[in-house]
């Protein structure tokens, strides 16, 4: 399941995306869930929590997180600001994400 | 209250009013009286110009037929932007002018220098004009002085902030060009670190290795420091945050040659090695690195040996 | 001279648009990319920190200027209840998570000038300045 992240992302916005996504991602029974942030056009402390959050609840429901697209520039704002997007999978983009998560699923099965 | 908060003055040139007469349609006719003596006169004042840069041996990196033309040119947006009252056509002139001029050579006091003369020059026209009343002629002045000083100033300031802007990029690329990011296979990055490194030098180098990641799509980064003699706690935690910024793009960064100086700073930035992957020199990050990307690594003498 | 903007604060929507501001004006400023996320990210917590614990406020952003540069100013102001203990916000280290308390001390690292004015009862102002190299 792959979602895209539009711009300007409000606080509430996150709050939606965060519900919407678990929610999904147990109907649709996903293994694995790409969240595409090439648009966002910061990283600061919220928009970093609510992911980490989301990522953790998709994992309670069995599925796996990779966050792509990252900008340089907001990744490097994001380090000087001191927030790490500690125990969740990032990669380049969506094709390294969806290799990721071959190799994983491919190593679990 | 917003305007109490920065409200700074650019360059310490003051906007002066425009109206020091009661009546704003005053002003306004005089202007219009004035635009129509510069354009009826076109043609003199502006050869009388153009001869006065030469005198003043201003623009020499130009040809005469160029100065003619661009004075043509300035000119013509000269009485426009007194015409207009506005000035947006005379800002992206400079420009467009100074980009043309800055390779040649031109220098800013060249620029004041010409755009002075012009002023000088209509200024002149204009006491020539109205000699015999004093006192419109000092009507005329009080319409035409504020006008002329913005003009100038436009000019001026657009030509040397376009000069400070050829100026940083040239810098930028200079830094570039000093700190190469190699790409030694595909997906494997290496950056090799020599000599000091201040932490703007610090930053640059972490821009320039997270765009590298990108455009080239890398997966494993090796960091060699060998050639680092000492680094302090600032440039330190720039090497940890690059380790940390390069993960956020997918990438895995492999740290070789580190000294045990250095690696007693990071444990004093409180970072904590184990977590970092180091290797000894670079020549094994290289294999670690190729390694973690699938490549069998296969040692000389049995390649040769199987040859 | 350039007219500084003010951005007031009263819901999450809000941030956004400070932080826009804020980009928007950097790149003008002629600040590069990373720079200009940098104020950005900077923006956006302040303004956070307006709506998660004042409620209102604004945020004003600007020019700055001194002898020989020139650079961003952002003033984020609030009448909320100010901040009891300065100096436990404005603890730092430098591998702090960073994910919880008022992130003033991230603010601190990526700008130049920072400075906090609070008095408990009656509201926090925070400046901070970003110089063009």
């Amino acid at each position: 399941m792959i979602a895209t992240v539009q711009a300007a992302l409000t606080d509430d916005d996150l709050v939606h995306l965060r519900r919407a996504m678990v929610e999904r991602v147990v109907v649709s029974r996903s293994l694995g869930v790409i969240i595409d942030v090439t648009a966002m056009d910061i990283m600061d402390s919220f928009a970093s929590r609510t992911l980490r959050e989301v990522a953790q609840m998709i994992r309670l429901r069995g599925a796996e997180t990779v966050i792509v697209g990252i900008q340089p520039e907001v990744a490097f704002a994001m380090v000087q600001l001191g927030i790490t997007l500690e125990g969740v999978v990032t990669a380049l983009d969506l094709e390294e994400g969806l290799e990721y998560l071959n190799q994983k699923f491919k190593s679990n099965g | 209250m917003a305007k109490e908060i920065g409200r700074m003055e650019r360059s310490g040139v003051r906007q002066q009013p425009t109206l020091t007469m009661s009546s704003i349609e005053g002003t306004a006719s005089l202007l219009r009286e004035l635009v129509s003596h510069l354009r009826q006169n076109r043609t003199q004042l502006r050869e009388e110009w153009a001869r006065r840069i030469t005198e003043a041996q201003l623009l020499t990196a130009m040809s005469k037929e160029e100065i003619f033309a661009e004075a043509t040119a300035v000119y013509d947006q000269y009485v426009e932007a007194l015409e207009t009252g506005t000035f947006e056509a005379l800002q992206a002139y400079a420009r467009s002018l100074s980009e043309r001029i800055i390779p040649r050579g031109v220098e800013t006091h060249e620029v004041v220098g010409i755009v002075l003369l012009l002023r000088d020059v209509l200024a002149r026209s204009l006491f020539a004009k109205y000699q015999a009343d004093f006192r419109k002629l000092d009507r005329i002045l009080d319409a035409y002085e504020p006008a002329a000083n913005r003009i100038a100033n436009t000019v001026a300031v657009g030509f040397v902030q376009e000069r400070e802007r050829v100026i940083r990029q040239q810098q930028e690329a200079i830094r570039e060009l000093s700190t190469p990011v190699l790409q030694v296979r595909e997906r494997l990055l290496i950056l090799p670190i020599i000599g000091v490194i201040d932490p703007q030098r610090a930053r640059q180098l972490t821009e320039q290795l997270l765009r590298a990641i990108r455009t080239n799509r890398a997966k494993v980064v090796v960091i060699d420091i060998t050639g680092v003699a000492a680094m302090d706690a600032t440039v330190a935690n720039h090497l940890v945050q690059t380790v940390e910024a390069s993960r956020l793009l997918g990438a895995t960064v492999i740290v070789t040659g580190l000294s045990p100086e250095i690696a007693q700073t990071l444990v004093t930035i409180g970072v904590d090695l184990g977590k970092m992957n180091t290797v000894g020199d670079l020549q094994g990050g290289i294999e670690q690195a190729e390694r973690l990307l699938g490549y069998k690594v296969v040692p000389l003498s049995a390649a040769a040996a199987s040859a | 001279m350039s007219d500084v903007i003010c951005v007031p604060i009263n819901s999450d929507k809000d941030i956004v648009t400070a932080r826009q501001e804020g980009r928007s004006l950097a790149l003008e400023l002629g600040f590069s990319e990373t720079d200009s996320a940098l104020i950005a990210t900077a923006i956006s917590e302040l303004a956070r920190n307006i709506v998660t614990y004042a409620k209102r406020g604004e945020v004003h952003i600007g020019t700055a200027t001194d002898a020989h540069r020139e650079g961003i100013l952002v003033v984020a102001k609030d009448k909320g209840s100010g901040i009891a203990n300065v100096r436990l916000a404005l603890q730092d280290g430098f591998s702090t998570s960073g994910s919880l308390g008022l992130g003033l001390p991230g603010v601190k690292r990526l700008m130049d000038d920072f400075e906090l004015v609070t008095d408990v009862g009656r509201g926090t102002t925070v400046t901070i300045r970003k110089w063009k190299e």
